[in-house]
């Protein structure tokens, strides 16, 4: 008997199943529900439903052929994923990118944060009943997702960049592509906006749901934008800067309550705040002469020197970490991934105790548990 | 460097060994201290935060050093040591001081005939589900967890699979598996 069934033993309850075949529930994930009436005593969670063994997948292929598989971690947003295997690989052989590579990875990386917020709030919002702004977000995304594919010809396994640079340099219409996506995307945003924010049944059922305190959060491991809504300023971009984040200008929102109101509003405000940072980007690589190089030099198979590497960037769901220990062969020895979402969904018991049991939903929603890098 | 001397002058002996790679800092510290040694670093030094946990599987490293050293020096005495006398397996914890920013990483290594380590969940309610997740991959056995049991594979799965001489296209085990049989599941 599991602790949650340990801590409600004395009470009346009713056992609902949600998952991990459910439509609500963001892939595979299984919550066993404890409910008395309408109100959720507590839940078990039980996840693996979607478990490929990524991780013993990396010790058997080369450091350039886990790149794909990494595209099946957060499949939301792929290139933020390749991104930071890529930059832990990169770290652990000392390279230095070249500042044309790192300004396309920006851009890409941000409009990736873009398509996965445009995920959440559009199916939070489906999930609380409301099927417009689900419409007007994701046209924009699917404009994303053209620009995505008409610069490497993937839509959503992008497998964006190699170890030491990327492929090849952005599209020569991509100037004009932005524009029109950056007045569309502002137009969705605000129109969502407008829908839903100041919407009175929104607020009723997002406002005070599943708070969790700044401590609590901590405590449990959270990061990104989940750890934002508790008032936490914090965000790798800015608190451990990589690549060329420093030279950018951007604001961190944060929230207040960590409730699912403050979760949707902190992504809200970072879908505009990554326009900014895209705007600075791509100037700065309009600068650039189109000789600049793409590449660092690396040999045709990599054999990164005998160590380990713990590298993590700020992924649109948080701290996305990759641990690499080389054996100073061509296969890693070991490839560890810290997922953000593993964390935040172990304290779903704790978010939802006392919640009615449509709010469990919500909670879920508003978390963005990705059930492919939860169980990897 | 600075913190090196901060964490020598908290853990004392505890600190068995520092290890720096590609700018990442790995303290090793005894596996029977480890719970005081996080308490301290915890406390003193300001790492409150619990970025991850999980386990490596060394013996595979092992066996190819020394594979290499017998085929270098002929010495299979020296050979036979070096994979007989190094534990098998390491817990590695990633800590974050939220403060400065600073990340350090505690290692442990735990030989293959004592498996039992103190669970951190006393001091990080985040270590719940990554030491779950060591116990399903690796077999090593968190004491003071409040419910240790598989995270990712069935709770039936006879095997710990990124264990080193686990083969990577399984053993079958799919075919004879039996979807929560009475008095294991959930439902019990």
């Amino acid at each position: 008997m599991g602790p949650v069934k340990q801590r409600i033993a004395n009470e009346d309850y009713v056992t609902i199943n949600v998952g991990p075949s459910h439509p609500a529930m963001h892939g595979t994930l299984r919550a066993i529900a404890y409910v008395s009436g309408e109100t959720v005593l507590g839940t078990d969670l039980e996840i693996g439903y979607l478990h490929r063994g990524v991780e013993k997948l990396g010790e058997n292929l080369t450091y350039h052929q886990f790149i794909p598989i990494t595209d099946r971690l957060n499949y939301c947003s792929a290139i933020a994923n390749n991104v930071a295997y890529e930059m832990a690989v990169e770290k652990l052989m000392g390279l230095d990118i070249p500042i044309k590579a790192q300004l396309i990875r920006i851009i890409m990386t941000e409009l990736s944060r873009i398509a996965d917020h445009i995920v959440l709030v559009g199916i939070l919002g489906v999930d609380l009943g409301a099927f417009t702004p689900f419409f007007y977000l994701f046209l924009q995304r699917e404009e994303i997702y053209e620009i995505f594919e008409w610069y490497n010809g993937a839509r959503l396994t992008n497998t964006f960049g190699r170890i030491g640079g990327v492929e090849s340099e952005l599209p020569e219409d991509f100037e004009q592509r932005w524009l029109e996506l950056k007045k569309g995307l502002d137009k969705a945003i605000t129109e969502t906006d407008k829908l839903l924010t100041r919407n009175r049944i929104w607020m009723d059922r997002t406002i005070g749901v599943s708070p969790i305190s700044a401590q609590d959060a901590l405590d449990w491991g959270f990061t990104g934008p989940c750890l934002r809504a508790c008032g936490v300023k914090r965000d790798l971009r800015k608190d451990e800067p990589y690549s060329l984040y420093p030279e950018f200008d951007f604001e961190i929102p944060t929230g207040e309550n960590g409730d699912v109101f403050d979760r949707y509003m902190v992504r809200m405000v970072e879908m505009h705040e990554s326009v900014k940072i895209i705007d600075q980007a791509f100037k700065m690589y309009k600068e650039l002469g189109p000789d600049e190089p793409l590449m660092a030099k690396v040999p045709k198979i990599i054999r990164p020197p005998e160590g380990e590497v713990y590298h993590a960037i700020e992924s649109p769901n948080g701290e996305l970490g990759f641990y690499i220990k080389s054996d100073g062969s061509d296969k890693p020895y070991r490839i560890k991934i810290r997922p953000p979402c593993f964390m935040i969904f172990q304290a779903f018991d704790d978010l939802i105790q006392g919640e009615m049991i449509s709010d469990l939903i919500a909670c879920l929603s508003s978390l963005n548990i990705i059930a492919g890098e939860l169980d990897r | 460097m600075a913190l090196k001397h901060d964490i020598l002058k908290v853990l004392g002996n505890n600190a068995l060994s520092f290890d720096e790679s590609a700018g990442c800092l790995f303290v090793e510290v005894p596996k029977d201290e480890i719970i005081p040694s996080l308490k301290i670093l915890k406390s003193e030094l300001g790492f409150d935060f619990l970025s991850d946990l999980f386990g490596v599987d060394n013996s595979a490293l092992y066996a190819k050093k020394a594979k290499k050293s017998k085929k270098d020096e002929n010495n299979e005495e020296q050979a036979d040591t070096l994979s007989s006398s190094l534990p098998r397996f390491e817990v590695i914890y990633l800590l974050l001081n939220l403060t400065t920013n600073k990340r350090l990483q505690v290692r442990i290594r735990v030989p293959e005939d004592d498996l039992t380590v103190e669970s951190a969940t006393s001091l990080w309610k985040a270590a719940n589900w990554p030491e779950r997740e060591c116990y399903d991959m690796f077999g090593i056995k968190f004491k003071g967890h409040p419910y240790l049991r598989r995270l990712l594979m069935w709770e039936e799965f006879p095997a710990h699979p990124l264990r080193k001489d686990y083969p990577l296209e399984g053993m079958g085990e799919e075919r004879d598996m039996k979807y929560e049989p009475e008095g294991t599941g959930h439902w019990t």
